[in-house]
């Protein structure tokens, strides 16, 4: 039985800010950022944008993509996110209601730092395999926040990326070829209970976090598969700057052209749980029948899961149903000052 | 400001969109309700509204009520659907109330609409975005 993603959709918020606009208020210098980090701008979630609103706007997309499935016949829904609005009642209680989901459908929030939306996507393709549900959909979306004038601040942005996965031959736009899991107990990136900003282990989050989860993930689905690099069209590796995807993709090694597509990461910044699966959408939006596409997420903390999905005929038929990931990026901005950007993100102290 | 239980029992309105269409004359009402406002027929079937309408009127509040601080100026708009059913909203994601014309097209956006402070419930809903 074939197993893939039967829709999916992005959601961008449309406020961005300027790197040059964040490096002024703090007095560090925007063109050693801009270089260092490669990015340039990052989405802004406005006031009354959050994971939950996010999340339905993207799962809706998913849905005009996929065919007429009816939503309630999707028998699991995952939302992987680190800024779920409650701390105790689920996104996906919410999210469900609102698509039609509920009531008879397995529903949970996941958390696992920047990796919470492919597990969910795990979940969501497993559950379909296995034959325990018709269709399922994993979602992951973040409204992320760094410390004010924490390296963290350049980067943290708003998105979200909804993938329907299902069994029906005709409605399969990729199929997932395989997955694969690497996690160890690494300590780069925490942010404990009652803390507003996580921290991290500065140096650290880079080589044995990172480097170390991805290539590991990467390079044991290319065995398990016996698919090499060049077999690819398209690779997407986690986002969390616009410098770290590039070169862990090189390391691998693929090239500038497989990796370009879902690069979004220099004008839209780190979408934490929504990062990787962003960068997918931007692949299917475009991709061809018979491409191979490997994406491989990280997750502070730490893990990679992979993907190699295979595209169909069917794709190129839904690609235009839904807003195209790039024209959201590239499109109907609203650019904010950082004193706006404070107001929005619940940084400036108010009045009891 | 709405109640929890109030906000509960309208979620398949405000989530979903959720309309009454009279099954005697085929008037849409939205919110829906018990007897229909054009032949005060009391057989309904529930319609889903489309997410796609126009701008009727608009009003600008500088000095939003309680539960909607911060939002100023706070752009209200009447808004008819698709299907010709009219709803009140927010108008979201415009800098500038100058920007906003009757007639203008807009898209409803599933929205965070109040919450009862930091300890307190968050409502959700539908505002309307620019198209
Ligand atoms: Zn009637």
């Amino acid at each position: 039985m074939k197993v893939g993603i039967i829709g999916y959709g992005a959601f961008i918020p449309r406020r961005r800010i300027k790197l040059e606009e964040i490096a002024a208020v703090w007095g560090a210098d925007a063109t050693s950022y801009k270089r260092g980090l490669q990015l340039h701008e990052k989405s802004v979630p406005g006031k009354d944008e959050d994971t939950i609103t996010m999340s339905v706007e993207a799962a809706r997309r998913a849905f005009l993509r996929s065919g007429g499935v009816e939503p309630e016949r999707v028998g699991a829904l995952y939302i992987g996110s680190e800024s779920h609005p409650y701390a105790v009642k689920p996104s996906g209680t919410v999210v469900g209601e609102a698509l039609g989901i509920t009531p008879v459908a397995h529903v949970a929030d996941l958390e696992f730092a920047c990796k919470a939306g492919t597990e969910g996507m795990y979940l969501a393709h497993s559950l379909v395999k296995a034959g325990e549900v018709s269709y399922a959909m994993g979602i992951g979306a973040d409204t992320s926040q760094g410390a004010p004038g924490d390296a963290l601040e350049y980067s943290t942005a708003a998105g979200a990326a909804a993938f329907l996965f299902g069994a029906d031959e005709d409605r399969i736009l990729a199929e997932v070829v395989a997955t694969y899991s690497w996690t160890t107990d690494t300590p780069d990136f925490w942010r404990r209970v009652h803390m507003h900003y996580p921290r991290h282990g500065s140096r650290f989050t880079g080589e044995p976090a990172y480097f170390r989860h991805i290539t590991s993930s990467a390079k044991g689905i290319m065995e398990r598969t016996g698919f090499e690099p060049k077999d690819f069209a398209h690779a997407v590796f986690h986002q969390p700057n616009g410098k770290f995807p590039i070169r862990v993709g090189k390391r691998l090694g693929f090239t500038m052209e497989q990796l370009e597509t879902g690069w979004l990461s220099p004008w839209l910044g780190n979408t934490y749980s929504g990062a990787s699966p962003m960068g997918l959408t931007a692949v299917l939006d475009i991709a061809r029948p018979g491409q191979l596409i490997l994406l491989t997420s990280f997750g502070s903390g730490a893990g990679s899961d992979s993907f190699v999905f295979r595209i169909t005929d069917r794709l190129p038929e839904v690609q235009e149903l839904a807003p195209i990931t790039r024209v959201q990026l590239d499109n109907d901005k609203i650019y904010v000052s950082y004193g706006q950007y404070a107001s929005l993100r619940g940084k400036i102290r108010m009045g009891e | 400001m709405l109640s929890p239980a109030r906000a509960w029992r309208e979620y398949p309105q405000r989530y979903r969109l959720e309309a009454s269409r009279c099954t005697e004359c085929g008037k849409i009402s939205y919110p829906p309700r018990v007897v229909c406002p054009g032949c005060r027929g009391r057989q309904f079937e529930t319609v889903t509204l489309s997410r796609e309408g126009t701008v009727v009127t608009f009003t600008v509040v500088h000095v939003p009520p309680a539960g909607f601080e911060g939002q100023a100026p706070l752009i209200l708009a009447l808004v008819e659907l698709k299907e010709g059913a009219r709803t009140m909203v927010q108008l979201a994601d415009v800098p500038d109330p100058s920007q906003v014309r009757i007639g203008m097209p807009v898209r409803l956006e599933f929205r965070k609409i109040a919450e009862e402070g930091e300890a307190g419930t968050i409502f959700y809903g539908h505002k309307a975005v620019p198209a």
